[in-house]
């Protein structure tokens, strides 16, 4: 069997990966525009309380009304706006995490695999270092003794969320430095610098974007974690982490409190991760497995 | 085989001791520790008492050279909060942490091996999608949330499963459910990779094309194989599901290190917190030596790395 043969089964169904593409897209798409627009199109304020409407149910329940569509909260916020403005949060605290951990891990990475030798050691060991490091306890601690704000928050995933755009960044540019349009470049008389930015950096991007979509995915559920500990986002900001963690009490009485972010979040996630692979299929059919 | 696992020594060595500067590191970000410590309704005098009581007055590298020999010997110091040896309270704790930890990761061999078999088996078809959904749901899932939504079908609709607490092993059924399915997305893929891979290789064509039976094909050649980047990885995640079993102890009320590590950091107990991040990292850094050296035994091309 030839590689690309083996490769070819390995690879999933390709209806299954590519419908999984277009509902990824869709998803993520859907939740972009509902961040963008609609604050301003649901009728209610996401901080306004209203202690007599307090914990009304979804409209399809019994007891609730077309006023609240997904209902209140326990202070008779309108759900359904908290809900909206949570995904303006989650989408910004997964964007500008991956730019930051983005940034330092693919410096890093091409850093040690271009380079090679001692800076490679010296890389591979931070790596080493970064992954024995507990996440969310450090990212807990950090929160903590630094003070909970948005900025902090991103911050502090970005600094420790960079190892796999590393790993990823350092094992394709150790392929491509032996490539022959890189020794041509070198043989023109190139700079370093002009290498790394016009030669390597647009050949590693690729698997780059497809670590991004993962990296994303997985600081919006870290925010929600850290949120959900009362070290995340500060209230009353809607995260829907924090949304769940107001409502945990409640939960055993009305269980769409928590049902309802939590299935925003479950799907947003799934979503980009769908995504990502898709895009793992479209841009790099050689690493497919 | 010797250098390989000299060198393997030397470098978990070195990222212990670089997590121990780390966490060291970690307590000053707060600025001043002392102010910290004192609280918010402490007078200047207050502040000072605190600085002399705790040595915060001697410079920095003496503080740490001190804490770092301490902490080398297992000699964590004096929690502020709970007026114990910090090393006390984590080896009170770590039992329920691991119990919790070795919970998780045998429910997630147990679903995923076979699961991830299967997948590979029967490619392609319903079997081998359903398996690769079950992953992407695994990989989407809050787990928080689902610790929740667990408690509220198994612990109050069905009340199946106490809800919180340590008591008896039920207790553990619905948190190491929870952390199993923190791994079983990565462990899936792996065995369905790995498996895919070994059943397309000559020996296993030479096997079946000698008229072995499929299962034996598939259980004793092929799985011996693709399963030992599973054994690796299973005790690198395990040291994930340790780190990170913060969440779940909190979520199901079980007092573990990860819970005692989350009281320490709404209550300021800085020797507490740094002291756990210091033992849940070198836990890790012990397990992966061992995945690397057991690797190395059990697939000897690797030894020469």
């Amino acid at each position: 069997m030839t590689d690309d043969a083996l490769r070819a089964t390995i690879a999933l169904p390709h209806r299954l990966r590519h419908g999984g593409f277009v509902v990824g897209a869709a998803i993520v798409g859907f939740v972009i525009v509902t961040a963008l627009v609609g604050p301003m199109l649901v009728p209610h304020d996401p901080f306004a309380q209203d202690l007599v409407n307090r914990l009304v149910p979804p409209m399809w329940t019994d007891g609730g009304s077309a006023g609240h569509v997904l209902g209140t909260d326990q202070v008779g916020r309108d759900y359904l706006a908290r809900l909206v403005y949570g995904a303006r949060i989650s989408l910004l605290i997964g964007l500008s995490t991956v730019l930051v951990s983005g940034l330092i891990g693919t410096t890093l990475g091409v850093a040690g695999g271009f380079f090679g030798g001692r800076v490679d050691d010296v890389v591979t060991f931070v790596i080493t270092c970064r992954l024995a490091v507990p996440l969310i306890l450090v990212a807990l601690a950090v929160v903590s003794l630094v003070g909970s704000s948005f900025l902090v928050v991103v911050v502090t995933l970005g600094l420790l969320l960079w190892e796999r755009f590393a790993v990823v960044a350092r094992a394709t540019s150790s392929q491509i430095r032996n490539l022959d349009y890189v020794a041509a470049a070198r043989a023109a008389g190139c700079s370093r610098g002009y290498i790394l930015l016009r030669e390597v950096l647009p050949n590693i991007l690729n698997p780059l974007i497809v670590v991004a979509t993962l990296e994303m995915a997985l600081a919006i559920l870290l925010e929600a974690a850290l949120s959900f500990l009362g070290l995340g986002v500060p209230p009353p900001l809607p995260s829907w982490g924090l949304m769940i963690a107001e409502a945990r009490d409640y939960m055993f009485f009305q269980a769409w409190v928590i049902v309802i972010p939590g299935l925003a979040l479950l799907v947003f996630v799934l979503g980009i991760n769908l995504l990502g692979d898709g895009l793992r299929d479209l841009l790099a059919p050689e690493s497919r497995a | 085989m010797l250098r390989f696992v000299i060198r393997r020594l030397v470098v978990a060595f070195l990222v212990a001791l670089t997590v121990l500067s780390l966490s060291f590191a970690l307590t000053r970000l707060a600025g001043d520790l002392a102010v910290a410590i004192a609280g918010p309704n402490a007078t200047a005098a207050d502040v000072d008492a605190v600085r002399l009581a705790y040595g915060l007055d001697r410079p920095v590298v003496a503080q740490f050279a001190d804490w770092a020999v301490r902490a080398a010997q297992g000699d964590f110091g004096q929690s502020f909060f709970f007026k114990e040896k910090v090393a006390t309270l984590i080896a009170d704790r770590l039992p329920i942490t691991g119990t919790l930890g070795l919970t998780g990761i045998v429910i997630a061999l147990a679903v995923a091996l076979p699961l991830g078999i299967l997948a590979a088996v029967k490619q392609n078809t319903w079997i081998d999608r359903a398996a690769t959904s079950i992953a992407l749901f695994g990989q989407a899932m809050p787990t928080f949330w689902f610790g929740l939504i667990l408690m509220i079908v198994f612990g109050l609709k069905l009340g199946w499963l106490p809800v919180s607490g340590t008591g008896s092993w039920q207790h553990y059924v619905m948190p190491g459910v929870v952390l199993a399915f923190t791994a079983i997305p990565a462990l899936m893929r792996l065995t369905r990779t790995g498996m895919i891979e070994v059943l397309a290789s000559d020996y296993i064509r030479t096997a079946r094309a000698k008229g072995l039976r499929a299962r034996t094909v598939v259980l004793r050649h092929a799985l011996r194989n693709a399963a030992i980047p599973v054994v690796s990885i299973a005790a690198v995640q395990l040291g994930f599901m340790l780190g990170g079993s913060v969440v779940i102890e909190q979520v199901f009320a079980l007092h573990g290190v990860g819970y005692l590590a989350w009281e320490s950091i709404s209550k300021n107990d800085y020797p507490v917190v740094q002291a756990v991040v210091l033992v849940l990292a070198c836990i890790y850094v012990l397990l992966t030596l061992f995945a690397d050296l057991l690797n190395a035994f059990l697939d000897p091309r690797l030894r020469t790395a």
